[in-house]
């Protein structure tokens, strides 16, 4: 009984934590319309900053949120940049945007390997959070149940940033058609560099949020980017809710798939996929097919 | 059209004498790597190329075919069995690869190739019973195809050599073939040519056969010229290895995806000689040959080629017309 809730919540936990990753992977798909192949790299690098600054930075040990708010910062303007001086190069070629990014990936890797070497980085929870809670006969690491918390205000946060605000409204309009929305004057070219500087720095947040529970080493980008990718497949492009239940059926599936499959745990992803392919191929929420 | 054929018949010799040529073991298995992931590239730029379809998961059907070579090898099969099991393999994965990604085309394709191409190694990684894990398998054998040896760099070579060719040579036929005309125009107009008549999914179906079988057979190459495959052979690099050669060569062109593999192979083996940073370099030549020269070398110096002659014969007309009066 207490492995098959701890799995639950380590699934949750999990879908949580994939949500981050992949709310910004979608909503950068459902306006630029290219798959964002470097944002796996985003992510392993808010991973290797927040390590950094938490295990201290010139004798500075900073503050685990604050580390995480400024390493989801530094590759925000990173995104951005990537966004105005690369693929906005590359105006309306979408596939070597696409190729553009994977380049860039490999570089993103082959620098983390260079300045942090090899080794896997462990990083420590923000000790207030470190012990467990327990109810009943079950003890819950605390962590844990943060995340999912933090998930879950990010999700609303970002509901309520594209469903009640101006800008909200204007990308829903750039995701839905941009032709139009850019004739009845909304500037989706800064829309482009908005959503990918939020989409950049929800997935370095998530890598900082998700050192404690992953540990930080190389090859994390290669292991975060398929399961992003698989999300939104699942979920549909430049919809909040598929991301939102994508995560979730994706964290579910691989944490059981996991414990109970080790060995075919990646490959267990593959049926949501191939179910979803077949039957619905814009995804479950999805607004139009790639 | 006879220059092309001097320049064919030119390699074509350059290629046969080889080993008398080049000096030294380490370079002719370098021009034996050139030639298989040539056949490799080859078949990417079936789809890539002619189909429009780019695929970020090659490397992984790839992978599949060196793995069921190198598994049926350790179990005993003979090398003949070991080669058909691969190939019939490869090619059921490469049905199943294509029925699923199929669904899409464009970034859709992109993005649902490359997530079968990470599972597919997921699969590598971690199904340690099967593949071993990260250790790999070794293969501890060459074959003797009509009792000749092919132990030796240059044996090796004549090997993939013929191989090569006649993959070569099939594509070649292919490009002209009425599917393959079908292929491109599916590319190009796929409405129109669905309005034609033409069921635009199985030409495109059978292209992505034709691209697995010679993903296939680089494969078994591959295998035994290594004798030994282990995940990282199928990893995101790899198939974006592959993708590099077919767009810096030239995609969609008969020897612009070669070219490009010789390149990539020269440069990784003369880099990987003094650098460490081959995935620094590889991602920004990548980077640069997008943005530079999107249409990839060949027909970038074809284009340059007639360029200069215009100019060249623009500069000798007037000298011409001015003698006959």
């Amino acid at each position: 009984m207490t492995f098959w809730l701890l799995l639950t919540v380590n699934s949750i936990t999990f879908g949580g934590l994939l949500f981050l990753v992949a709310a910004g992977f979608s909503l950068i798909f459902g306006l630029l319309r290219i798959p964002n192949l470097t944002h796996g790299s985003l992510f392993m690098l808010g991973a290797y900053f927040g390590a950094t600054f938490v295990g201290g930075l010139l004798g500075i040990m900073f503050n685990f949120w604050v580390a995480a708010l400024l390493a989801a910062l530094m590759v925000a303007v990173l995104g951005a940049l990537i966004e105005r001086f690369l693929l906005r190069q590359l105006p309306g070629n979408q596939l070597a945007q696409v190729l553009v990014t994977l380049g860039i990936s490999f570089i993103a890797a082959d620098f983390c390997l260079m300045v942090w070497g090899g080794d896997p980085i462990s990083v420590a929870p923000p000790s207030a959070l470190s012990g467990f809670i327990r109810a009943g006969a079950f003890a819950f690491p605390t962590y844990r149940l943060a995340v999912i918390v933090i998930a879950v205000v990010v999700a609303i946060a970002l509901w309520l940033l594209l469903d009640r605000t101006r800008l909200g409204a204007m990308i829903r309009a750039g995701v839905d058609d941009p032709d139009m929305a850019r004739v009845v004057g909304i500037r989706v070219s800064r829309l482009f560099t908005i959503v990918f500087a939020l989409g950049a720095g929800l997935a370095a947040f998530a890598g900082v949020i998700g050192g404690p529970i992953l540990t930080v080493y190389p090859g994390i980008d290669q292991y975060m980017l398929p399961l992003a990718l698989v999300v939104v497949i699942l979920g549909g492009s430049g919809s909040l809710l598929g991301s939102m239940v994508g995560s979730l059926v994706i964290g579910f599936i691989y944490n059981f798939g996991q414990a109970l499959l080790p060995e075919l745990a990646y490959f267990v992803l593959f049926l949501p996929m191939l179910l979803v392919l077949l039957l619905r191929p814009q995804g479950l929420f999805g607004r139009f097919v790639p | 059209m006879s220059g092309r054929v001097f320049f064919y018949a030119v390699l074509l010799v350059a290629l046969i004498t080889v080993p008398y040529w080049i000096s030294g073991d380490y370079y002719v298995n370098v021009t034996s790597q050139m030639l298989f992931y040539g056949i490799f590239a080859l078949g990417l730029n079936i789809i890539a190329g002619y189909a429009g379809l780019v695929s970020l998961g090659h490397a992984g059907l790839f992978g599949i075919v060196a793995y069921a070579a190198a598994y049926s090898l350790q179990a005993g099969f003979g090398h003949v069995g070991a080669i058909l099991i691969a190939l019939l393999l490869g090619l059921l994965s490469m049905a199943i690869y294509a029925v699923l990604s199929l669904r899409a085309t464009g970034i859709g394709f992109i993005m649902i190739t490359l997530a079968l191409g990470q599972i597919i190694w997921g699969l590598a990684y971690r199904w340690i019973s099967i593949t071993n894990g990260d250790n790999g398998i070794n293969v501890h054998t060459r074959p003797h195809p009509f009792g000749l040896s092919v132990d030796s760099p240059a044996g090796f070579y004549y090997m993939t050599l013929v191989v090569f060719l006649v993959c070569f040579a099939a594509v070649a036929i292919f490009v002209r073939s009425p599917l393959g005309a079908a292929l491109m125009g599916t590319r190009d107009q796929p409405r129109r040519m669905n309005a034609l008549g033409y069921h635009v999914w199985a030409i495109r179906f059978w292209a992505c056969m034709f691209s697995g079988l010679l993903t296939a057979v680089a494969g078994v190459l591959f295998v035994y010229y290594t004798q030994f495959i282990s995940p990282q052979t199928l990893d995101l690099t790899a198939s974006a290895e592959v993708l590099l050669m077919v767009i810096s060569g030239g995609a969609g062109t008969l020897i612009g995806p070669v070219v490009g593999s010789a390149l990539v192979v020269v440069v990784k083996s003369v880099v990987s000689g003094y650098i460490e940073r081959w995935n620094t370099l590889l991602g920004a030549i990548f980077v640069a040959i997008v943005i530079l020269m999107p249409e990839g070398l060949v027909p970038g110096t074809a284009r340059l080629w007639r360029l200069g002659l215009r100019k060249f014969g623009a500069a000798a007309k007037p000298a011409v017309s001015e003698a006959k009066p």
